[in-house]
């Protein structure tokens, strides 16, 4: 019988990657090796496969030696794949006719002995080479991209991404858990090194997010659920009960002073608990959207968040013709349709209890940063004035740094913003008490523009700073000095010595953390997390922004400790990565799309298990059906798929097979005909 | 013209597909008036002799049902293949190992102490095991040795064909009969069934929600089955999606689940793990917490899974068997 298939002619590279590769592995001999390889026509090495000229060495060879299967071994395919099948698409071949080896993260990167590793690149050669020639020639098409773009967190990064993006005329949704945006930064006094108001520099952006016509704001909402690809997201959106209606609601805060409770009574959150509101209240003065709230677990007119409609509601009496309160409001689920999505959920600050040897919780004068922060602050629970938990005014004070961060019993990672925080606070403290200010630290770190002068203002100023890490506050007092004192007990390491200082108020230099939930949205969003818990970056110097996921971008400290104007830096670069998503218009889809063979009995086995939907039955040939725009290539049906009738491009049976073969075959290599698939 | 010569031959197996041939009933004396029957040691007496007196390739086609386990079966497949000018690998036990195959659970040595001392039933105090070679009244008979693992029988000699079944049925013996003396074949190698997995002729087919959702895997001896419900409906462990039609659906007609006797279609190589992955990612629950309950229900994973098909599997045998 004449066989009619196609010669199979396969051009081999293997790239130096400078000394990346070289340094471990003998490119020369896997050269060689794959060389003599059955359906090998050429094998060459070279040093920068990625450049220009390893491009056009790969053209120039599809042209002079009648290549039809082009593999190259180099880094992984995450990085170069997408130029290599370029350059073999500018070569005149189809791009799925190339197939890439990763030599670099496989071998070179990960072993310390040469032969072996160069025997393992030949391996992992050898399989790419078998997989290679049967590899088939794929249409890709093209899918129109959503111009819409959803935020997740309303703090100064998912603000300043809204507003940049909605600024390009894209629209916007932007979701956040609280009641309003702003984030933590909204609860800071001052910012550092310049000193500037935080809410002066912060709300107006929350203004004008609440203003733009292109940014729809939902707080007290929650993102439940992610479904699609990129370009074409639906998300699903829970609206949590406010009691009020935002249409209605003016923001005339009427309500809150005529509420049944003359005083208020419970905990206000946003003042971290130093202050108190009523159960009707708007988080802060500025908040946004500037619509109140009703808390049903502490509300007269429920019973622990059940309606009874028990209270005289003289709320609703104040509201009057406005009629925005509405104790029947029930939880939404809203479906929103978007092409990108920016994740900026922030942080959790370390929760210093972990921490007992400081006191927190023991001896009320022991603060956390971000409460001081309230304290200092004008519009906090005390205006500004510094009174303790006791009453008293302090006049001494301790700033402990370092609490849940560069430390192994708690959190390895720095995290970045302590010491300049810790600074600005004691900046702020002495100016607002006059007190002694004592800094404990390991080491300062000022790494930024202005920052090294602010530590040196601080020196100038007369804050003590003692290097050591504190070994424990206590009120046990071994002096008449220190008798109704703080005591810190701490190795001065500069000194040698070690010493206890009486304070009146101790401020702990909290570190900053991933949410407790870090894992669940990260699952939400198809992300991964770094093993403290920080949502992972593509690449950390080239892609810091991007995610794992194709239109999926992060922004600001979810993805590691930052200050403000890193984060801003990371919100604009995220919103400039999603509009050049958008802008492009379409997406080229991989094609590595599920099909159906004629054989399949109609078992619909595969049904319920995609996670597209992209799976129907067609009730007339009892067979399923695939819609292979929806399919994303994930697999699960055709590993799934008990009669073997589901195929996948990219990854048919016999390409996989083969390649496994070719990993687990031994040598000598045995000599098949190889022959392409039509 | 002299009739063309046939062969019938068994090995490790259970003396069903046997059963089939006589099943064909009359119309056996139609396939007989048309052939010469020149080995079928269950029905007629011959001897080796018989057999190694024939010319190489003068046996037309001869059907060898069993999996190959003792040396005695493997110098007779090979022998029968240098013999005949088709092969046809007949049943279940030839064409995947069979049931006979479960054996690759356990060595050579392990099922000789269970079947020659530890067995509840046996009674052999002094430990007496078969040998290849004994001394009896100046006589030396031999005896052929086991194998350590269980082979199919194109893991032995080449094979043209396969008819699949434990056993095969009368209809599809027929139709291959017919086949091989038009000269009528497909290509080598095929497996002379269709292609298509059991529920596309099943009758309760139409019964199969889209979504099943294990949350228990239910035995069918300990539950009064529905005769028209789709089995995986009923929680009940059913191989029909990952296995070969071609059997008239006769399990689940007389209110049985498949338990996969036609092997694999041509385009899945383990069978066990293909229904495995079907049948684990439609379970319910999502934790081990969940799951382990639900698994309760198959106590036997490779009985259930592979029971017709381990020796021809990706895993064919225990890891730690040794070879040969």
């Amino acid at each position: 019988m004449v066989s009619l298939k196609p010669e199979i002619r396969i051009g081999f590279y293997v790239c130096h990657c400078g000394h990346n590769i070289a340094s471990m592995v003998d490119c020369a001999d896997v050269a060689a090796y794959v060389g003599q390889l059955p359906g090998v026509v050429l094998a060459r090495d070279y040093k920068y496969m990625c450049s220009d000229p390893g491009q056009e060495l790969i053209q120039k060879d599809i042209a002079e030696f009648g290549l039809n299967r082009v593999v190259v071994a180099s880094c992984s395919p995450l990085l170069h794949e997408h130029t290599f099948r370029a350059a073999v698409a500018a070569g005149g071949l189809n791009p799925f006719l190339f197939h890439m080896v990763n030599i670099r993260e496989h071998a070179s990167w990960v072993h310390t002995d040469r032969a072996a590793a160069t025997a393992k690149a030949k391996v992992l050669a050898r399989a790419a080479i078998r997989r290679a020639a049967l590899a088939r020639e794929l249409p890709q098409r093209q899918i129109p991209i959503n111009p819409g773009v959803l935020v997740v967190g309303g703090g100064i990064a998912g603000i300043h991404a809204a507003l940049t993006l909605a600024e390009a005329g894209k629209h916007v949704w932007l979701i956040e858990r609280e009641a309003s945006i702003g984030g933590h930064m909204a609860k800071f006094d001052k910012t550092f090194p310049t000193l500037d108001c935080a809410a002066c520099i912060l709300t107006p952006k929350m203004s004008a997010v609440g203003a733009h016509p292109n940014i729809t704001l939902w707080s007290h909402s929650d993102v439940v659920q992610v479904d699609g690809y990129v370009g074409n997201y639906t998300v699903k959106v829970r609206r949590r009960p406010r009691y009020v209606n935002e249409e209605l609601c003016t923001g005339c805060q009427e309500c809150i002073g005529n509420c049944i409770y003359k005083e208020p009574k419970f905990p206000d959150e946003f003042n971290e608990g130093l202050g108190k509101r009523k159960p009707i209240h708007i988080p802060f003065p500025q908040a946004t959207p500037q619509v109140v709230l009703i808390d049903p677990q502490v509300c007269l007119n429920f019973k622990r968040g059940v309606l009874t409609d028990r209270c005289k509601k003289t709320c609703v009496e104040a509201c009057g013709d406005r009629k925005a309160i509405d104790f029947t409001q029930k939880e939404e689920t809203k479906e929103i349709q978007v092409g990108a999505i920016i994740v900026a959920t922030g942080f959790k600050p370390f929760d210093v209890r972990r921490v007992p040897q400081y006191g927190y919780g023991t001896y009320p004068n022991v603060y956390t940063a971000l409460e001081v922060e309230r304290l200092v602050n004008a519009s906090g629970p005390t205006a500004g004035e510094i009174v303790l938990r006791d009453g008293r005014r302090p006049s001494a004070i301790a700033i402990i740094h370092c609490v849940g961060s560069r430390d192994k019993k708690t959190n390895r990672w720095c995290s970045r913003v302590c010491c300049m925080y810790s600074m600005k606070l004691a900046h702020l403290l002495k100016e607002h008490s006059g007190a002694e200010l004592y800094n404990f630290y390991i080491d300062i770190r000022a790494p930024g523009k202005g920052y090294e002068e602010f530590y040196d203002k601080l020196n100038e100023e007369g804050v003590h700073f003692i290097r050591g890490r504190v070994g424990e506050v206590t009120d046990w007092a071994m002096i008449p000095e220190e008798e109704g004192k703080l005591v810190i007990r701490v190795e001065d390491t500069l000194a040698g010595v070690v010493r206890r200082i009486p304070v009146d108020m101790v401020v702990l230099a909290t570190g900053l953390e991933p949410h407790a939930d870090a894992q669940a949205v990260r699952r939400l969003f198809n992300m991964s997390c770094g093993t403290e818990g920080f949502f992972l970056e593509r690449h950390p110097k080239l892609a810091p922004v991007s995610t794992f996921t194709d239109g999926v971008y992060i922004a600001g400290c979810c993805q590691g400790p930052r200050d403000i104007p890193d984060t801003v830096a990371q919100a604009g670069a995220a919103a400039a990565e999603a509009l050049a998503l958008i802008d492009r218009g379409h997406i080229l889809q991989e094609p590595n799309t599920a099909h159906v063979l004629a054989d399949c009995s109609g078992c619909k086995s595969c049904l319920p298990l995609c996670p597209y939907t992209a799976i129907g039955f067609d009730e007339a040939t009892h067979q399923a059906v695939i819609n292979e725009a929806l399919c994303k290539g994930c697999g699960t049906c055709v590993a799934a798929c008990p009669s073997g009738s589901i195929g996948q491009h990219l990854f048919e049976d016999d390409e996989v097979f083969s390649e496994i073969e070719g990993l687990l075959t031994a040598d000598p290599e045995p000599t098949p005909a190889l022959a392409a698939t039509p | 013209m002299p009739r063309p010569k046939v062969a019938f031959y068994w090995c490790a197996s259970c003396g069903g597909c046997e059963e089939t041939v006589v099943d064909l009933a009359e119309d056996i004396l139609g396939v007989v008036a048309q052939v010469d029957i020149v080995l079928w040691p269950v029905a007629l007496d011959f001897k080796y002799h018989h057999l190694e007196a024939l010319a190489d390739g003068e046996i037309a086609v001869t059907f060898l049902n069993g999996a190959i386990r003792s040396t005695e079966q493997e110098s007779m497949a090979q022998l029968l293949r240098r013999k005949s000018q088709l092969l046809v690998a007949y049943g279940a036990c030839a064409h995947l190992g069979g049931i006979p195959g479960l054996a690759n659970q356990f060595g050579r040595e392990d099922i000789l102490r269970s079947n020659y001392e530890t067995a509840p039933t046996v009674v052999n105090e002094g430990k007496t095991r078969p040998q290849a070679v004994t001394e009896i009244n100046g006589y030396r008979p031999h005896l052929p040795e086991q194998h350590q693992v269980v082979r199919t029988l194109d893991q032995v000699v080449d094979v043209d064909y396969f008819l699949p079944g434990c056993p095969p049925t009368p209809e599809l013996t027929k139709a291959a009969v017919a086949a091989i003396l038009s000269g009528n074949l497909p290509p080598k190698g095929s497996v002379l069934a269709p292609d298509t997995a059991l529920c596309e002729a099943c009758p309760r087919r139409a019964t199969k929600p889209a979504d099943v959702k294990f949350t228990e895997f239910r035995r069918p001896h300990r539950h009064l089955l529905d005769p028209q419900q789709c089995f995986l409906a009923q929680g009940v462990v059913c191989l029909g999606p990952a296995t070969r039609s071609g059997c008239g659906v006769q399990c689940p007609g007389g209110n049985m689940p498949c338990t996969g006797c036609f092997g694999p279609t041509s385009r899945v190589r383990d069978q066990g793990a293909k229904i495995l992955s079907s049948l684990g990612a439609n379970v319910a629950g999502r934790t081990a917490e969940e799951i382990e309950p639900t698994l309760r229900g198959i106590p036997d994973p490779v009985g259930t899974f592979y029971r017709y098909a381990l020796p021809a599997s990706l895993l064919r045998r225990r890891v730690d068997i040794p070879h040969a």
